[in-house]
């Protein structure tokens, strides 16, 4: 019988910028085709985190494994060509190019041609269709989400991170986008969701982790953490 | 009509040349957000590379051509994205100019270095082959240039628009961290786009060469044209850019039908102002290019500026003005005539520089005529000023009435000059105010009603009495100094002064509190063109002659330069930079020989690359450095804390927790 790879273990990882270290030892794991939601009030290393994944930040200490390989230090076109693909908090998109050159400047990656890639995304996000030949600048917050999105699914990731999907939305358009993150979940992509607004998050999520000022102090199953969660927001966790 | 066809004809072939050299400018800048102002430098290189290979080796050109433009050229963009550009996407337009005008001088020096002046030439494509229209006949050369600028115009388009790698080179530019997040390699992208680039370059510069003499700045500056063409299309769109360069070729052709075709009886001297204005037609249609664009919209969120330096106290400023006065007093005391004339001179450097410690170090703005408002100043001194109609006016002379007319007069050329170029932000007011002194040269400092006459005349600038003296006359400037000094530093210290840094930090912020940041703007160019004036007078006085090349368009480049690797931002850097240039400029302690020089360009170019993330220049970072030093040796216990940000600064989150327990 063979174990079941995780699709990503973070394991007693620290990192800073210069002088100030921010996280002190963090550990938790993405089981493989789940959605994992990482929690924490503002300023709890939630974003210094994904960065350290996503291979923007150098880890000072500590091991990051995707799907099993330990990835420490890698470039992130390297770790992208592994199968991360991240959303960065704020619109991961290129302003400049049209919604169609967003969507199909990473067709190579999914081994599909272009045009595969744009129906599959109009598919899943009809509004995007209507918006093909804009720049993507020019797009609604909520549409440059969708964009974001569906330019992340055309690499056919293994592991989805999302940084602050609700970050400036409305609430409608923030249900809708988690909707999509629980679809894609059931597609079988594992997906880590950075989230303020954690109630949102752990609605499609599996399992829910809970970090207050640097270290990770809750993991468990959504209607587990909601306590610890109070705690982390309100205040009475250290 | 043959005429008008034969001249329609060079118009367009002109213009295939700088739709090239434009385009390898934009593919740069749309790719990598470096404006490149050392691409006519990198054409120049190359063009020169050429002859050597091809007329001084006798190398095929089957196989000069493919290894100029296909290994040299794009090996050499390659290196210069990997050491230098790739540092300057996320750069401001300060430094990042400053960092290209630095490999443009460092360029030149280097093909000075190599290539000693010498007349030189190279054939034509195919020399004597022509085909005949009628009575028109055009060249191989011609035919070939337009058909290269056809297939260059049509294959980048192709590539940007049509390509995933040129979608890919496009995306760099938006977001260089996301495309590697996706899994592409930005760093490779760039490159390629500065090894077309550099290719693009060389072969302009190869399609110009037999028409033109082998000289370093016409051949770099001939680029100047291209960034016209290239305004046209916002620096953007290829096709915008293609039209704007043949435009720009017709319109120098027609220019030169008009100029040649005028009667006899109209004024055609070379210091008249029509030739001045048939000379000045390239940078007119780039400032008509500029001024069509749309006006710069404010960015809300946005701020800009970088930490400056600390103002020193009134103590130390006198302390150190003090040290600088008794030090010039020793110094010229101890030297001759000639050193003391040369001594003067450097000093006029950083007097001059003093006023973009104003304008670009507490402003952020940029200006590249700083040096044609010198020469207003000069002029002032140098010929009298008149008003018309009234009687008044004075002779050719240095008193405390010149020194303030020159400073009136060229604030208000200043403000003429900053109400066109301020509806534009950063590269393009660089562009503008490049444009706007080259326009000078030609319209009033090489005519001879109002300049000084032709390039190679000068005028005599006479002394009062009690500066007769080299000795005398160069401690004038010392004070001058300091006492401008101590009026920047009064600026600096006013509300107005914190008003043009807040202006500097976000210009949105301030016009949302409903300070004019146009009239901030216009002031302190205004006040910087006056104090450049006052440093023309003193120029003037300094020099004893006067001429165009003392104020030449492309001197405002390594006055930049130096002004911006040494520090900008602060007196002390100005004055060590200024110091630095007068002393290579004048040969005064350092040796004039042309050597000396151009390796002294080449260690500021390495010197430039260095400070590419420290604004405040080479003076900030050692007075950053000496700082640090004595923190470090005080051992300070709270400034070497590790921590989280919660262990550091407890009381800070305790409020933030506190806040929703209390309103809950």
């Amino acid at each position: 019988m063979t174990e079941r790879v995780n699709a990503l273990d973070v394991i007693d990882l620290t990192a800073g910028y210069g002088r100030i270290e921010v996280l002190h030892g963090v550990s938790f794991s993405v089981p493989s085709g789940s959605v994992v939601a990482l929690l924490g009030p503002n300023g709890a290393g939630k974003t210094t985190t994904l960065n350290c994944i996503a291979g923007v930040l150098d880890p000072t200490g500590g091991h990051v494994h995707i799907g099993g390989h330990h990835l420490n230090g890698a470039a992130p076109d390297r770790l992208a060509r592994a199968g991360l693909c991240t959303i960065p908090e704020g619109r991961g998109i290129f302003p400049n190019l049209t919604v169609v050159e967003n969507i199909s400047l990473f067709a190579f990656a999914a081994k599909a041609t272009p045009r595969e890639i744009e129906e599959r995304s109009f598919t899943q996000f009809p509004r995007l269709a209507e918006r093909r030949g804009q720049l993507a600048g020019k797009l609604s917050g909520g549409e440059q989400q969708m964009l974001a999105m569906a330019r992340a699914l055309s690499t056919d990731p293994a592991l989805l991170l999302l940084d602050e999907l609700s970050m400036g939305l409305a609430p409608k358009i923030v249900e809708d986008l988690y909707e999509i993150v629980g679809e894609i979940g059931r597609q079988g992509v594992s997906v880590l969701v950075v989230e303020q607004f954690a109630r949102r998050a752990l609605a499609v999520a599996q399992l829910g982790i809970v970090m207050v000022q640097g270290r990770v102090t809750a993991v468990g199953e959504p209607a587990d953490i909601e306590g610890e969660l109070s705690a982390a927001y309100l205040g009475g966790a250290a | 009509m043959t005429d008008f066809v034969t001249f329609t004809i060079i118009g367009i072939v002109l213009g295939s040349t700088y739709a090239i050299a434009a385009s390898g400018l934009v593919l740069t800048y749309a790719t990598s957000n470096v404006f490149n102002f050392a691409h006519g430098a990198v054409g120049m290189v190359m063009t020169f590379l050429y002859w050597e290979l091809y007329v001084n080796q006798g190398m095929p050109l089957w196989l000069v051509l493919p290894l100029i433009l296909l290994i040299v050229a794009p090996v050499f963009g390659l290196v210069m994205e990997r050491l230098v550009m790739r540092r300057l996407t996320v750069a401001d337009v300060t430094t990042s100019l400053g960092v290209t005008v630095g490999l443009l001088v460092a360029l030149i020096g280097l093909a000075q270095q190599k290539w000693k002046p010498a007349g030189r030439s190279v054939d034509s494509f195919f020399a004597g082959n022509s085909v005949s229209f009628g009575l028109v006949r055009v060249t191989a050369q011609q035919f070939i240039t337009m058909g290269i600028a056809i297939a260059v115009a049509l294959g980048l388009y192709v590539l940007l628009n049509r390509t995933r790698i040129g979608t890919a080179m496009r995306a760099v530019v938006d977001n260089r961290d996301l495309l590697a997040l996706h899994g592409a390699r930005p760093n490779l992208l760039s490159g390629l786009a500065w090894a077309l680039g550099s290719s693009l370059a060389a072969l302009a510069g190869i399609l110009l060469a037999p028409s033109l003499s082998f000289d370093y700045t016409i051949l770099t500056f001939l680029v100047v044209n291209a960034y016209a063409a290239a305004m046209v299309g916002k620096l953007k769109s290829l096709p915008k850019t293609f039209a704007g360069a043949i435009a720009l070729g017709l319109l120098i052709n027609y220019g030169q039908w008009a100029y040649i075709s005028l009667p006899a009886s109209f004024v055609k001297d070379s210091d008249g102002l029509i030739y001045g204005i048939n000379n000045s037609l390239p940078t007119i249609f780039l400032l008509g290019a500029m001024l069509l664009l749309p006006q710069d919209k404010l960015r809300v969120g946005r701020i800009a500026g970088t930490k400056l330096p600390r103002i020193p106290s009134w103590r130390a400023t006198f302390l150190w003005s003090a040290a600088l006065l008794a030090g010039a007093y020793a110094l010229t005391g101890s030297m001759g005539i000639a050193n003391n004339s040369r001594f003067g001179q450097a000093m006029c450097l950083p007097l001059i520089m003093l006023s973009l410690v104003l304008l670009i170090g507490y402003g952020g703005d940029v200006s590249l005529c700083q040096l044609s408002f010198v020469g207003v100043g000069a002029l002032v001194a140098a010929r009298g000023f008149d008003i018309p109609f009234t009687g008044l006016g004075f002779h050719p002379q240095i008193t405390v009435l010149s020194l303030i007319t020159a400073f009136l007069l060229t604030a208000v050329v200043g403000a003429v000059v900053a109400l066109p170029a301020l509806r534009l932000r950063g590269l393009y007011i660089g562009l503008g105010t490049l444009a706007i002194a080259s326009a000078l040269d030609h319209t009033v400092f090489e005519t001879g009603l109002v300049g000084f006459g032709a390039q190679g005349s000068t005028i005599d600038v006479p002394r009062p009495g009690f500066l007769e003296s080299e000795r005398s006359f160069a401690m004038a400037v010392v004070v001058t100094f300091v006492l401008m000094a101590w009026v920047v530093l009064s600026i600096r210290r006013s509300k107005y002064g914190r008003i043009l840094l807040a202006t500097r930090d976000s210009q949105a912020a301030c016009a949302t509190l409903g300070f004019s940041t146009t009239l901030t703007r216009v002031a302190v160019f205004s006040a910087s063109a006056g104090l450049a004036g006052v440093a023309g007078v003193l120029l003037a006085g300094m020099k004893h002659t006067v001429g165009t090349l003392d104020f030449y368009f492309f001197q405002n480049l390594p006055l930049l330069l130096f002004a911006i690797v040494f520090g900008v931002t602060s007196i002390s850097g100005v004055l060590v930079g200024g110091f630095f240039y007068g002393c290579l400029s004048t040969g005064f302690l350092l040796s004039s020989d042309a050597t000396v020089k151009n390796l002294a360009y080449i260690v500021l170019f390495v010197g430039i690359r260095l400070l590419v993330n420290n604004p405040n220049g080479l003076v900030g970072l050692l007075f950053d450095q000496s700082r640090r030093l004595l923190r470090f040796r005080d051992k300070d216990p709270e400034r070497t804390t590790t921590g989280s940000p919660v262990e550091v600064y407890p009381a800070v989150v305790g409020r933030v927790v506190e806040v929703p327990v209390g309103s809950a």
